[in-house]
């Protein structure tokens, strides 16, 4: 039967799925059980996964990966979700969408050899270290320094939640080699997880029981500085770039452990008998299925979507931010109503259904919880809504060329109706000079110079900022490719709004 | 940059101002008073078929513009603006619900009798399926048509038909061997004015500009050449464009969903509470935000599933749960947003009290949520796999 998967998984695609389906069945399943009992998976395990190619998807092949397209992530993702165990999932996920990433991406040759490689054939597992006790998305608020002492950095500071945090071989910590720079301050450090100063201490978890879980202590931890990831200062960046990735990969687990369900679902109610038949035929049950088996399908297509957007080198923070919202949420109704059709036996942990369950619920935190999604999307939707486009201002981008040009218009181009209750204080530092912009309950003052303490601190060139603000390069990645520094990236968004657009 | 993108491209997006501009002259202005007169000028859709809309996908030797299937769903999405449902719903069923029968079923003649001035806007159509005592099961329908030489008698019931008052002629579902089930329903095309119909307009609870009629046959003689396609086949054409029926009525609730959610905007943006705009209220941001993400989740999936229609793909499923999902959005999201106006929401002042009301129908016409359900079970639960016919 014809779907809508066929617009995204080509033949090869579905070649591959056969595969690491046949070879999850034969070197996982027998074992899951186990794993979670013992709440730990097999360090073989991750071996043989990594010797499969399963790690290295659409990495270069000089570094032993494939080279393939998104789309072999996306069925991998999918696969490695319908084993009923969220524990094994995330770990797999974790290592090869939120920690390597940034490796490829930012790493020196040393690194990737020395951590890339390795990763890729599964003898080192990664982590990636964000959260603190102290803070969790908000990441421009990190305590844990790393300051340079000749070559080496010393690592004092606290890290939780950190998947693969006892078992892993590294972690990306998530630092301040700038403490007193906010955002601007952040670096990515990879640190050994066997270095002396790191304590790593297990959680005890409500599910994902065969995933490790660390709380990890750094005590004057001394890493080289060749392990700095990229430059120093621009850590915030990678992590904002790599966000989009990080709620892509939960949104696929989160509808494929819906579909694995659901289906387990299914053939438990064509078994199980009540009042002289199977309970499958009774209307309310196959109603609720129907319910859910389109919230799921309606949903899938969706992160499809965003992946190929992702695939297609969009930069997709509208879409991520709402399918890891919708997928975790529905991810959480579908297993508490699936559990309710295996009545009694749903509680018992015979069945799968119950780990599904407790496995399920920490999707709406983990990766940005569904009150940051909101919190993102609301931004996107109420403060930059297009709808004032009719009164796009009439000044032409192309009559603009210097920065002193491009503030001169913003008093023309200032919406004051939206910035009725705004108090926002804005430094600008560029190339030619510096600019305090002050909004105050629909006043905006310009004045020259930095003035007073601001919400948020831009600092960029002359000619990268009116590339921006022509329109000649996008915004957004000149703030992931650190052209463009924004110490408050909300602050920014914010301010923009304020004001209509060059045309 | 945005997932739309991937479905419309230019001209589809020039096609979409042009249709813009066209409602807000002739359409805009005139609203609140169709509303209020439970009718739309017969000679709005005149000038809506002059400019064309009405035949977007038509062949041209019809009067059609012989173009692809989204500039359909573009002209529906902006139909779907105006703050109207009985507007929307007039265009909506006029092309996606009777016409289509006619180019896809009908004869030369008809095409030439009914397509053709159907696309000029000259003839407005209706589709009769639902009788008082049968609603979605169609192979139960009462209403017969018996032959008698040249011409059929008919006789029997049609409710809830919309423009059947001012309309000019119904494809009708009737038997024409009411022994047979479902093998004995034909699809007649018959004008509205024939002697022996009677036409009685239904008060509703919503969709005011749009006409809606009881229909009684008497009697009624209908030329056999009125026949579309063949005898008995009637079932399994109302089958095939069933898929169209639900997918319109997906774009239509999607769309009203973002033109309503849009307007609720602009109003949180003005009104003040405590000191600011309603806007910085976090719950209310968290609804939006909320809201927001389930339109853009169905509005992906009901244009995924326009692409599998415009491919010749037979989607049962995906307009089943579009149609499911989109419906019951609707009604949740217009209730929301007429929150978000207060008092005032409840006021015909502001556009969202209709907008409230006219959505109320989406999960009732055109199969209500519970036969979606019973359909989505049956291929979900028993693996039923739904062929063309």
């Amino acid at each position: 039967m014809s779907n809508i998967h066929q617009y995204y998984f080509t033949e090869e695609h579905e070649m591959f799925r056969k595969s690491i389906r046949d070879f999850l069945q034969k070197e996982a399943i027998p074992h899951i059980d186990r794993w979670e009992e013992e709440q730990k998976i097999d360090r073989d395990f991750w071996k043989k996964f990594g010797e499969m190619g399963y790690f290295g998807l659409n990495y270069p092949e000089q570094y032993g990966g494939s080279n393939l397209d998104f789309f072999y992530n996306v069925v991998m993702l999918e696969e490695i979700s319908k084993v009923f165990s969220g524990g094994f999932t995330t770990t797999a996920a974790v290592h090869t969408y939120m920690a390597t990433p940034y490796i490829l991406q930012h790493g020196s040759e040393y690194l990737k050899e020395n951590y890339l490689v390795p990763s890729l054939t599964g003898e080192k597992i990664a982590a990636i270290g964000i959260t603190e006790p102290g803070a969790g998305s908000d990441v421009a608020n990190i305590q844990t320094k790393a300051v340079k002492g000749g070559d080496h950095y010393i690592i004092n500071g606290s890290k939780t939640f950190i998947t693969n945090g006892v078992y892993g071989q590294y972690v990306i910590v998530v630092c301040k080699t700038n403490p007193a720079a906010g955002a601007a301050g952040v670096s990515l450090i990879v640190v050994d997880l066997d270095q002396e100063g790191v304590t790593k201490t297990k959680l005890k978890k409500l599910g994902w029981h065969a995933s490790d879980t660390a709380e990890i202590h750094f005590d004057d931890v001394k890493v080289p500085v060749k392990n700095l990831l990229g430059e120093e200062g621009k850590g915030f960046y990678y992590i904002m770039n790599g966000l989009q990735v990080e709620r892509l990969t939960a949104s696929v687990i989160g509808y494929a452990a819906c579909e694995s369900v659901l289906e387990y679902s299914l053939k438990y109610m064509n078994e199980r008998k009540a009042f002289g038949k199977t309970i499958n035929k009774f209307q309310v049950l196959r109603h609720r299925v129907a319910q859910l088996a389109s919230e799921i399908e309606v949903l899938k297509a969706f992160v499809l979507q965003a992946c190929k957007m992702h695939a297609d080198g969009l930069y997709v923070v509208k879409e991520s931010s709402i399918a890891k919202l919708m997928a975790s949420e529905l991810g959480n109704k579908c297993m508490y109503q699936c559990l309710q059709f295996f009545g009694g036996y749903g509680y018992m942990e015979e069945y799968k259904v119950a780990r599904a369950f407790r496995d399920s619920r920490i999707g709406t935190i983990a990766g940005g919880t569904s009150e940051i999604m909101l919190e993102i999307i609301a931004k996107m939707v109420i403060d930059d809504v297009s709808y004032n486009k009719s009164q796009e201002s009439g000044i032409k981008s192309q009559e603009v060329d210097t920065v002193e040009g491009i503030f001169a218009t913003l008093p023309e181009r200032f919406r004051k109706e939206k910035a009725a209750t705004a108090d926002l204080t804005m430094h600008f530092s560029f190339t030619s000079k510096n600019y305090t912009v002050k909004i105050l309950n629909g006043t905006l003052n310009i004045e020259d110079g930095l003035n007073g303490t601001p919400n948020c601190t831009v600092e960029t060139d002359d000619e990268t900022y009116v590339a921006v603000e022509t329109g000649k390069i996008n915004p957004q990645e000149a703030f992931m490719t650190g052209k463009i520094r924004v110490s408050d990236l909300m602050s920014m968004m914010t301010f923009g709004g304020l004001f209509r657009k060059l045309s | 940059m945005s997932i739309t993108k991937y479905f419309y491209n230019e001209d589809h997006e020039m096609f979409r101002k042009s249709i813009q501009d066209f409602l807000q002259k002739e359409a805009v202005p005139h609203i609140d008073r169709w509303e209020e007169e439970g009718k739309i000028d017969r000679a709005f859709w005149k000038k809506f078929g002059e400019m064309g809309y009405f035949g977007l996908t038509y062949p041209e030797q019809y009067g059609g513009s012989n173009l692809d299937f989204f500039y359909n769903v573009v002209m529906l999405e902006e139909v779907s603006k105006v703050f109207s449902g009985g507007f929307a719903i007039t265009a909506a069923v006029q092309v996606f619900m009777s016409t289509s029968y006619v180019l896809s079923h009908g004869s030369e003649y008809l095409k030439e009798n009914y397509l053709a001035p159907s696309i000029t806007g000259e003839k407005i159509a209706c589709i009769g399926i639902t009788e008082p005592g049968a609603g979605s099961d169609a192979a139960n329908i009462q209403t017969k048509a018996i032959k008698d030489g040249d011409y059929y008698i008919v006789n029997g019931s049609k409710t809830f038909i919309t423009n059947a008052v001012y309309g000019q002629y119904i494809i009708l579902v009737c038997k024409t061997d009411p022994s047979a089930g479902s093998a004995g329903v034909s699809l007649l095309v018959v004008d509205l004015e024939s002697e022996g119909i009677t036409r009685t307009k239904l008060k509703k609870l919503g969709w005011l500009s749009s006409d809606t009629a009881e229909l009684h046959f008497d009697d009624v003689r209908v030329p056999a050449k009125n026949l579309l396609g063949e005898e008995g086949k009637g079932f399994y054409y109302l089958m095939g464009g069933l898929q169209l029926e639900r997918l319109s009525i997906s774009i239509l609730s999607y769309a009203s969903c973002e033109n309503i959610l849009e307007y609720s905007l602009k109003y949180m943006n003005e009104r003040k509470a405590f000191g600011k705009t309603i806007n910085k209220f976090q719950v209310l941001r968290h609804r939006v935000a909320q809201l927001a993400s389930e339109i853009e989740v169905i509005k992906n999936f009901t244009l995924q599933t326009c692409r599998m229609h415009a491919d010749g793909l037979y989607a049962v499923k995906e307009s089943s749960m579009a149609k499911l999902i989109s419906t019951e959005l609707s009604d949740r999201c217009t209730y929301e947003c007429l929150q978000f106006f207060g008092g005032y929401g409840y006021m015909e002042e502001y556009k969202v009290a209709r907008a409230f009301r006219d959505s109320r129908i989406g999960t009732i016409g055109g199969g209500s949520t519970e036969i979606m359900k019973e359909i989505i079970a049956k291929i979900v639960i028993e693996e039923i796999s739904y062929e063309k016919s």
